[in-house]
């Protein structure tokens, strides 16, 4: 296996904020990197310098073993970008979108066309090919925007926080592509501010805090470092909550707290297991639970116990205004 | 390079452009991108209106207020007045354009062009060449009002042509003031008021609306004789209507070389800052 993406030491500074403080990565080919952080994390910034947007003030970035700043144009052939706001123009149809592209990287129009149909039909936009884009729902212009990076069939793709802003019907579609890019064989670079995105897609995960990445693994290993998970469960009828919380003490041998007005139990866990034993038991008992789930750590939760501070987004409105204005 | 070879093997991939962009791929990228401004005026032909409307409005107002003061009549101010708006419009035509590039760097449009592997310039100059519709429609308006007027063009086509080529070499020179200012202005918002600072003096202060300048003082005759659009008027006047032509032609090209000259660069400048 080869690194597609490599990155060593990139340094970033807006003013007096360090946007990037030696950032190094390391991506296989054919995998998803999941690039964790809150807002101002410095995680947009890294995107725009390995996509050849912005110049790092130190260090190099290699995409397929291009640099991107001596090769931008090599580097910019081999890479598919989707910005975290759809840089689409919104007076075009969605296929007008699609084919200019394909004919700005130089396919015969033929091929644009081809392609452009291709993508539409598989991002489910067929029926909305011949609509101006302004006219297009948050989901379908991110798809939209996803299908734009991938007329070129990209070895490499960005992806900054696909999924922010939309709803969760629109988000599980997006996560149907990225994984269709990854099986595809593509190698997909993601930014997320949610755990759970990043448990979902990625191969590996990297955490980002303050221009640095301050964590490294698997999404298994990560979730071990950062915390256990919380076992959920809530009563369709509240005023058998109590009932309710003590099989959930037995079960997972702790005192979990209980909210008697909601019908809200909720207690740490270790074993995910613990779940199937739930349910079978409140079967036994006869009880109706509204909500059974196991929720992941947050992200506040898994800062809180990688770096000992909450995940603070002070300082990401500079950063972010400045990415808005300057690059 | 070993792990290049392998990787190229393991996944279909077009061949990789060479590391520089040929000329002939930024024309084509170029004109690729003139086609997307065309295309949105066919979804949103409104957007024409202005280059539609402002031309009748000045056509009327200017010829009915001031021919009989200025000329003796209004039919014989005419003559005079036509290729005078021409030049004016024309030049009121490229304020759009500044506009229009604001907004999509705001909406991050160019962020997609500018991580394709073509050209930093084709974005520009396709937005500059694809609004040469918006000239054309300039010129389009004004010859059938001022014909339906009374306005006469001169008995040589090729001459007229000629004009109005001219006139084209010039507004595409212009438009990369325009350009330059809708990169300097910090919103979409801003863009329209400085471009007016240019295009105001400029085309007033200017023989657009009296060909004989001497009863203006002397630091504005000074300033008209100057100015590229009184050459662009004067020359269009001797083109469209009739009379010699001197060396206004030569003046007016000299000017959109020296234009281009000056603005591209600082333009293309601006555009990697801010884009």
């Amino acid at each position: 296996m080869s690194q597609v993406i490599r990155a060593e030491g990139l340094r970033k500074r807006f003013g007096e904020t360090r946007a990037l403080d030696g950032v190094d990565l390391a991506v296989e080919e054919g995998t998803v990197l999941g690039v964790l952080g809150p807002n101002g994390a410095g995680k947009t910034t890294a995107v725009r310098v390995l996509a050849t947007l912005a110049k790092p003030d130190e260090g190099r970035a290699e995409i397929c073993g291009y640099d991107v700043m001596r090769d931008a144009t090599r580097v910019r052939a081999l890479i598919g970008l989707t910005g975290q706001y759809a840089s689409l123009d919104e007076e075009l149809t969605g296929r007008e979108n699609l084919v200019m592209i394909g004919r700005l990287l130089d396919l015969p129009r033929a091929e644009a066309r081809a392609r452009a149909a291709g993508l539409l039909e598989r991002f489910r936009l067929s029926d909305a090919a011949g609509r101006a884009v302004k006219t297009y729902s948050g989901g379908m212009r991110r798809r939209l925007d996803i299908a734009a990076s991938m007329i070129n069939r990209p070895r490499v793709v960005f992806l900054d926080e696909p999924t922010t802003g939309l709803d969760p019907r629109a988000r599980g579609e997006v996560w149907d592509t990225v994984r269709e890019m990854a099986l595809d064989g593509a190698t997909v670079l993601l930014t997320t501010q949610y755990l759970e995105e990043a448990d979902a897609l990625a191969d590996r995960i990297a955490v980002f805090d303050h221009g640095r990445v301050i964590e490294d693994g698997t999404p298994a290993e990560l979730k071990a470092r950062a915390g256990r998970q919380t076992l959920v469960v809530r009563a369709a009828e509240v005023f058998r909550t109590e009932q309710l919380a003590a099989i959930v003490a037995e079960l997972t041998g702790e005192r979990p707290e209980v909210r008697l007005d909601a019908g809200l139990v909720t207690a740490p866990v270790t074993d995910p297991g613990v779940l199937r034993a739930v349910v079978q038991r409140l079967d036994e008992a006869g009880l109706v639970a509204a909500e059974v789930a196991l929720r992941l750590p947050s992200l506040d939760e898994v800062f809180l116990s990688l770096t000992g501070h909450a995940a603070d987004a002070a300082g990401s409105a500079a950063e972010e205004q400045l990415e808005g204005s300057v690059r | 390079m070993t792990t290049m070879t392998t990787m190229t093997g393991t996944t279909a991939h077009d061949a990789l452009p060479p590391a520089r962009i040929s000329l002939r791929r930024t024309v084509r990228h170029s004109l690729t991108l003139a086609w997307r401004n065309i295309a949105q005026l066919r979804h949103s032909p409104e957007k024409l209106i202005d280059v539609t409307l402002m031309p009748l409005v000045f056509l009327v107002l200017f010829l009915y207020v001031f021919g009989g003061a200025v000329a003796g009549s209004t039919h014989a101010y005419l003559q005079q007045l036509l290729p005078g708006l021409v030049a004016q419009m024309a030049m009121f035509a490229t304020m759009g354009l500044g506009t229009a590039l604001s907004e999509d760097i705001r909406k991050g449009v160019f962020d997609r062009f500018r991580s394709l592997p073509i050209a930093r310039s084709a974005p520009l100059i396709g937005t500059v060449v694809g609004d040469t519709v918006r000239f054309l429609t300039v010129v389009v308006v004004l010859s059938v009002a001022g014909t339906a007027l009374g306005f006469r063009f001169g008995s040589d086509p090729l001459r007229v042509l000629a004009g109005f080529a001219l006139a084209y070499v010039f507004y595409l020179a212009f438009s990369w003031i325009s350009v330059m200012v809708g990169l300097i202005a910090p919103s979409p918002e801003t863009v329209q008021g400085l471009a007016f600072m240019f295009v105001m003096p400029l085309t007033f202060g200017s023989s657009v609306f009296v060909a004989n300048t001497s009863t203006m003082p002397g630091w504005l005759e000074t300033w008209t004789k100057m100015n590229p659009v009184s050459h662009l008027t004067d020359a269009l006047r001797a083109l469209l209507v009739g009379g010699p032509v001197g060396n206004h032609v030569w003046i007016t090209l000299a000017w959109a070389v020296g234009i281009v000259t000056v603005t591209f660069p600082i333009a293309m400048r601006m555009y990697a800052r801010r884009a």
